[in-house]
């Protein structure tokens, strides 16, 4: 019995080795025949993408290869690890998103190109909030922080200098940014809410939030302290030592009292507190709000009276990317910039770099609700047609100028970073 | 001849996971013992030699006192949790592989509720530490239940981001690491003994002291050092559950490494396993495993 099964065995393993090696002699004597000639024109175009997830999307993925025959590998992280990443492994992606104050981490460490500004088609179209610092209107917006017209021109395409003027050579080419501030539940705050402050309000305790992302956690926290008069300072993005302290220890007290129900890192993370109910007020993202909004729970993406932090971010290529793909990169960042994009970001709360182009791919409905602070003549959709809003809902904080125009400061890499993440974990320790 | 030969192919026996164990495990190690003693800047590591990493971490430990600074207070909150754990996984653990072994006859039966231990791993960790929320948060199935039932007037927020859930979260997840090693010293327990010991007069708990519990001692130790050095490493659940307010030995680790500070994250990565070997060598120290298995 055992004999005979072993003897099929085999038989039947050497008979399938025979038909494997010839169907693959058949395959390799089919592709040397006819394959080799065509294998340079059929190479197909691929781009790896690394980002943090903001800009990607399959819909974007399809539509650009639709488009440009360019298909798109995304490479999804957190921002820390993005940054991580370029930093010791340059050869890991061809093009870059990645957000403005990142760069005083990433332009330094040269593994990340300059992109010539004369090949970007729509670069003199975006917007002045990158160029200038100022609003199409031409109202100046703040500058504290990393904005990004400090950090946008490099002195040439290997420097490792960022230019105080316009080069041709930029360090990353704009695609999206936003405003935020605080989250709140209206149905369980029960009465307005105007200022940072109120995230210290004792009324709140054991129910406000904050976001565990050292660099960007302590701004909040520096527009929470500014708004209750306690401490003015000169620059939230870039604190010096005595300021650091200040804060931590304004927060360290809160946290002691109880303040905070719980910090968060990550997206979801904030969506289930607010959802929950567990907190009732906390730094958020739009697309959070949104989220927590589409289950049904109010929430409101709270415009207040000190303004906004703001955050930017735009794509760079590799140093490691090169030939062809260095071209494709450049009809990738062009076709980004050509519209169909810019009004899929516009539609999901974000704002696109060049306005222009988003315009003509969104209804004037649509614009009137997400850009001109309107209220929605029909329902307001996402991009996957799920409703977002009922007809005659007016958007959080109204129109792109007032919302943008509000800007107060930008995320931001201090000059003190080492010594703010040391106190950072001080905090979290206390 | 033959000593050199049997010593030659226990060497080659022994060969292969050596050379794993030396290239991915030993090599790793001596370059974070290495970066740990570099410095570093804003974007990279700089290969000069440099204690940064160890001063920074134990900043203000001399200054502070009798306060205890960042890094001291960070363990021995850790190592509290730790010790909860260990203690409330042992209890659990130790009971469950007792009735398994002992209570249980069937081997299928054994195997059976053995793979049942393994429910909490059948769901990915963040979406079983999410599902902490609706059950214990202040509008959860607890806080309601009990309020409804009239027992309570107002939610009990410590249920939930408390060092109270980051234990229940541990326990629930490393009970059955405790319980594997536990049964498996157990059921090689000759059950001769336990009927010699019926026999000569003693209790249920005198034979419990004095023949299973040291005959388990191989177990208790094995299941102690997985828990141990787990838990010692964790950041994942101690952050999700403790609502990231409670500091841990792990998550200062992943802010330096987040921050790009990669000299001061093998140094804090060092330090960390020092204390671990200390812990485990002195359990170590109690039962010698080796010649025991």
């Amino acid at each position: 019995m055992t004999d005979s099964v072993k003897l099929d065995a085999k038989v039947s393993r050497r008979s399938l080795l025979k038909g494997a090696a010839g169907i693959a002699g058949l395959a390799a004597g089919s592709g040397a025949i006819t394959g080799f000639p065509y294998i340079k024109a059929s190479e197909p175009k691929v781009l790896r993408y690394l980002g943090t997830g903001v800009n990607e999307g399959d819909l974007i993925g399809q539509q650009c290869f639709k488009d440009t025959g360019i298909k798109i590998e995304y490479i999804s992280a957190t921002t820390d690890d993005v940054t991580k990443r370029v930093v010791t492994q340059p050869n890991s992606f061809d093009v870059l998103d990645t957000e403005y104050f990142s760069l005083k981490k990433l332009v330094p460490s040269g593994n990340i190109l300059g992109l010539e500004a004369k090949k970007i088609k729509e670069f003199n179209n975006i917007t002045p909030v990158f160029t200038k610092g100022q609003l199409p209107n031409g109202k100046k917006i703040g500058d504290q922080g990393t904005a990004p017209w400090k950090v946008l021109y490099l002195d040439g395409a290997n420097s490792k200098n960022f230019s105080k003027t316009a080069t041709d050579y930029v360090t990353l080419i704009p695609t999206v940014y936003n405003a935020d501030t605080l989250g709140i539940r209206p149905d369980l705050i029960k009465r307005p809410i105007t200022s940072w402050a109120e995230l210290l309000n004792p009324e709140f305790k054991g129910k406000a939030s904050i976001l565990n992302i050292p660099s960007i956690g302590i701004m909040d926290a520096a527009m929470v302290i500014e708004a209750t008069g306690q401490h003015k300072y000169a620059d939230k993005g870039n604190m010096t030592k005595e300021e650091i302290d200040l804060t931590m220890k304004i927060m360290t007290e809160a946290k002691k009292a109880g303040q905070f129900r719980a910090f968060w890192k990550d997206f979801n993370e904030s969506v289930n507190l607010m959802a929950s109910g567990e907190t009732v007020i906390q730094s958020m993202w739009s697309p959070a709000v949104t989220k927590v909004r589409s289950m049904g729970i109010p929430c409101t993406f709270q415009p207040l009276k000190e303004g906004y932090r703001s955050w930017a971010s735009g794509f760079c290529i590799s140093k490691a990317t090169t030939g062809p793909k260095l071209e494709w990169a450049y009809e990738f960042v062009n076709w980004f910039l050509s519209g169909w994009a810019g009004g899929y970001l516009n539609r999901q709360g974000y704002y696109s770099a060049v306005l222009s182009t988003a315009k003509a791919n969104m209804t004037v409905d649509e614009w009137g609700y997400w850009m001109e602070g309107k209220a929605a003549k029909s329902d307001i959709k996402a991009p996957d047609g799920s409703l977002l809003e009922k007809a005659g809902a007016v958007r959080d904080g109204g129109s792109y100028d007032d919302r943008m125009g509000g800007v107060a400061c930008w995320n931001a890499v201090k000059d003190e970073h080492d010594y703010m993440v040391r106190k950072w974990n001080e905090f979290i320790a206390a | 001849m033959i000593e050199e030969r049997k010593s030659f192919i226990a060497w080659l026996q022994a060969g292969p996971m050596m050379l794993v164990f030396i290239a991915f495990f030993l090599l790793p190690l001596v370059f974070v013992v290495i970066v740990s003693a570099w410095d570093y800047n804003e974007y990279e590591m700089l290969p000069a030699f440099s204690f940064r990493g160890y001063t920074d971490t134990f900043e203000g430990c001399i200054a502070q006192l009798p306060d205890l600074c960042t890094i001291l207070k960070t363990y021995a909150k850790t190592v509290k949790l730790c010790f909860l754990t260990w203690a409330i996984t042992l209890t659990i653990g130790f009971t469950i592989a007792y009735f398994l072994a002992f209570h249980v006859r069937s081997k299928t039966w054994q195997i059976v509720l053995s793979l049942l231990c393994t429910i909490p791993f059948w769901t990915s960790n963040v979406i079983r530490m999410i599902a902490w929320v609706p059950l214990l948060g202040r509008n959860g199935l607890v806080n309601q239940g009990l309020i409804d039932m009239g027992l309570i007037k107002v939610p009990m927020e410590w249920l939930l981001f408390s060092e109270f859930s980051v234990v229940l979260a541990f326990v629930h997840l490393f009970t059955f690491f405790m319980v594997v090693p536990i049964f498996n010293s157990m059921i090689r327990i000759d059950p001769k003994l336990v009927e010699a010991a019926y026999d000569a007069g003693a209790t249920g708990f005198q034979t419990l002291v004095n023949i299973i519990i040291p005959l388990a001692k191989p177990g208790i130790v094995i299941g102690s050092i997985f828990v141990i050095t787990i838990v010692m490493g964790d950041f994942v659940t101690i952050g999700v559950m403790g609502g990231q307010q409670i500091a841990s030995a792990g998550k200062i680790i992943e802010t330096r490494l987040n921050a790009l500070q990669f000299p001061a994250a093998a140094a804090n990565a060092v330090i960390l396993l020092g204390i671990t070997i200390v812990i485990i060598s002195a359990l170590t120290r109690l039962v010698d495993i080796r010649k025991e298995l």
